[in-house]
């Protein structure tokens, strides 16, 4: 394996593209968590009494729970007092348009390759970009309001649609969740929220792009996205953040609830800065994600695709509550040097003949560490329940790891549920072969992988698809013929 | 002169398996290597191609006046050494289309030569199909998964036909085959001599050479070639087996 061992060293060596930091005034909350920090977001943001008061009783829970232990991974002790739990890029005036947008973050995210307005004219896709925390730019939002489509910012929604954020805020991941969402509870910072009312097809795929810019600053998102009775909606997230030598701690929680016969896609490119060779550095990524399958023949899909982060805990998850209905889940993970992911999902059905697909790539070179958590579980009245899980492994050289961790919990003897599970080497006869055929050996190992997160890859938008393939530094297979 | 292959040994696994082997090709010309199990044949090809599992230990490799041994695997193919598989490999989720695509495309660029876009790599491929009479199925499906031990012999000859090689080295492309197949193997491989190809086709049997008739036949025992000749060798050892041959050879 010698010779593929070098050749994953060489492209691990390559310097981290996104790696720079954008000069912007900041407007930071000093150091350390308590009451007032609470406060001072809830008040710097403008928020009503009452997301105030939810915020403080997340905070006095959180305050109460451990950091959770049992996953697969190893880490420094996160200081929380040590971090900063709020930074928005000072405020000038309001913008009319994009051209008054901070030309400074303009070219932050020419450098990532996001130009909004090519993709204004050129893709479609609206886009809602959160920098630092705090929203500065929101396109096609009017031509959304004509189909009563809102998509805006978190906070925006706290003011302009109050009734719908409290309504469900919270509905999927209580504030008492977990250590981490109960932290993000008490102090996220922004984040999007969508809403597509009943029986509205979104036109469009709604993205938005986040970015950890300050130093010390924890990112704390918050994405709610509910869909009405018939609606559908498809929902793009990617993110890239700058080099950065101290780890960086980031929770975001994200929820979905669909409601009878609506259906939910949504879509990850995770590329955050996963720390050096060395294995110093890197962000925290501690992230809640579930939706509700709450009516009847509803559907929901995660797909993702997690190549970043020098930690990765993350379980997108599908309750299934209504009758017929789908949760699939579809993700890739990449872990390269020191990364560590533990990722994977959770499939809880409750409602009758409601069906559940994962299909987990898990990819692991250099002394990466790989894990696969996913929970299966048939509640007592769902009758005709269907579950099939696929879960592969790929390593690239001998140093390093990737482990599986499949649980069933089944009280209902009408379920089905199959479970297969691979784990294959990359091989030197696989990489010979191609390299006869005269492919380079790097193109030939971009080749294999991509080839292997096929099922996962077809399932993301095809822009997306463009996106995960420059950020994996895989030429993904174009169709020809 | 095509290849020049002076007194090459090879080592596998610390195993000296090629004791000194010297061959000449020129362009145009067939040669038949044949040999019982063990004779280092097979190693023959591999180590032309530049697997990276046989060592060289001594000896030179002139291709088109260059040194063969001083490239890379992937180098030797983009100039137009190719090597067709005992046992090709599977790939999977990697379209055959978009593979050979790659590849092509990547030969095309060493020369200089402007990259084929889906349309017109589609044409060439088409031509090349009905000429092997290969279903366009195959194009769909990934590089060799699932395929039957006949599909994958007769896609390695499609990619022979895609890429054009000057020089096509066949690992036992007949074993594993039943007659039929082997007929539309060694039918693809005759539509494409020409004077400008040259091929070094490695057989345990004589059977192939019946469809693929060499011009020359080597013949290899404990990593050396013992005897040469035409093609009435192969019908020689046919009947007279390999037994014996190193002798004929220490004879001569």
């Amino acid at each position: 394996m010698s010779t593929t061992t070098e050749q994953i060293e060489k492209l691990a060596n390559t310097e981290y593209k996104y790696g720079f930091v954008t000069d912007v005034e900041q407007d930071i909350a000093p150091k350390g968590l308590n009451e007032d920090i609470v406060r001072l977001i809830s008040s710097k943001k403008g928020e009503p009494e009452w997301l105030l008061e939810w915020r403080l009783k997340a905070f006095r829970a959180w305050l109460k729970m451990e950091e959770p232990k049992w996953q697969n991974v190893q880490y420094a002790p996160i200081d929380y007092q040590g971090t900063s739990y709020y930074a928005a890029p000072k405020e000038k005036k309001k913008l009319n348009s994009l051209d008054e947008v901070d030309p400074e973050i303009r070219a932050t995210f020419d450098k990532l390759g996001i130009p909004i307005e090519e993709q204004k004219l050129l893709s479609n896709v609206a886009v809602d970009a959160v920098f630092d925390s705090v929203s500065v730019a929101t396109t096609f939002r009017s031509k959304l309001a004509e189909l009563g489509i809102i998509f805006c910012s978190f906070s925006e929604a706290v003011k302009d649609h109050p009734e719908l954020v409290q309504q469900y805020i919270g509905s999927v991941v209580p504030h008492t969740d977990n250590y981490f969402a109960a932290l993000n509870s008490a102090v996220f910072s922004d984040g999007s929220f969508v809403y597509i009312p009943r029986g509205v097809k979104c036109p469009m795929e709604l993205s938005t792009y986040f970015r950890i810019n300050a130093q010390n600053t924890g990112q704390f998102e918050r994405t709610l996205i509910v869909a009405d009775e018939g609606a559908s909606v498809s929902y793009l997230e990617g993110c890239t953040a700058p080099k950065r030598d101290e780890n960086q701690l980031h929770a975001a929680v994200v929820e979905l609830v669909a409601h009878t016969d609506a259906t939910i896609k949504y879509s990850t490119v995770q590329n955050w800065y996963p720390g050096d060779k060395h294995g110093t550095g890197g962000i925290y990524n501690f992230v809640t994600k579930r939706g509700i399958c709450k009516g009847d023949r509803s559907k929901i899909t995660w797909t993702q695709v997690e190549t970043g982060s020098s930690v990765t805990w993350k379980y997108p998850s599908c309750i299934l509550q209504g009758h017929d209905s789908v949760g699939e889940f579809y993700s890739v993970a990449v872990t390269n040097n020191f990364q560590q992911a533990d990722t994977g999902t959770k499939m809880i059905h409750l409602g009758r003949n409601t069906r559940s697909t994962i299909v987990s790539k898990g990819i692991s070179a250099g002394r990466g560490q790989n894990t696969y958590r996913g929970a299966v579980k048939i509640g007592k009245n769902a009758r005709n329940a269907r579950n099939y899980s696929q879960c592969d492994s790929l390593l690239i050289g001998d140093r390093c790891g990737a482990h599986t961790f499949p649980y069933l919990e089944i009280k209902n003897t009408t379920a089905k549920v199959e479970h297969e599970a691979s784990t294959s080497k990359i091989g030197e006869d696989q990489i010979f072969y191609c390299e006869s055929r005269g492919i380079a050996k790097e193109d030939a190992i971009n080749m294999i992988v991509s080839g292997f997160c096929k099922e996962v890859f077809r399932e993301l938008p095809m822009e997306f698809a463009v996106e995960a393939q420059k950020l994996l530094g895989i030429s993904l297979e174009g169709s020809v013929g | 002169m095509l290849l020049e292959v002076k007194n090459l040994k090879v080592r596998v696994a610390d195993k000296e398996i090629l004791k000194g082997i010297n061959l000449t090709v020129q362009p145009g010309e067939v040669h038949a290597i044949m040999g019982p199990n063990g004779s280092g044949k097979s190693t023959f090809a591999r180590a032309l191609s530049g697997h990276p599992g046989y060592e060289i230990t001594e000896g030179e490799v002139r291709y088109n006046g260059k040194d063969l041994l001083d490239m890379d695997p992937d180098e030797r193919a983009r100039d137009g050494v190719f090597m067709a598989f005992q046992y090709p490999v599977e790939i999977p989720g990697v379209n055959n289309a978009y593979f050979l695509k790659a590849a092509l495309n990547a030969k095309r660029k060493q020369q200089g030569l402007d990259e084929l876009d889906a349309i017109d790599f589609m044409k060439v491929v088409k031509e090349k199909l009905e000429v092997l009479h290969i279903d366009d199925s195959m194009l769909q499906r990934s590089v060799n998964e699932g395929f039957s031990g006949g599909e994958k012999k007769r896609n390695e000859i499609f990619h022979m036909a895609v890429l054009e090689p000057a020089l096509a080295l066949l690992d036992e492309t007949d074993s594993g085959l039943d007659i039929d197949a082997l007929r539309v193997v060694s039918e693809g491989v005759n539509a494409m001599r020409s004077p400008e190809r040259s091929f070094v086709v490695v057989t345990h049997y004589q059977r192939l050479l019946n469809y693929i008739v060499p011009d020359y036949v080597h013949v290899l025992s404990e990593g050396r070639i013992v005897r040469s000749g035409g093609k009435a060798l192969a019908l020689e050892l046919e009947e007279k087996g390999y037994a014996g041959q190193a002798a004929v050879g220490a004879r001569r």
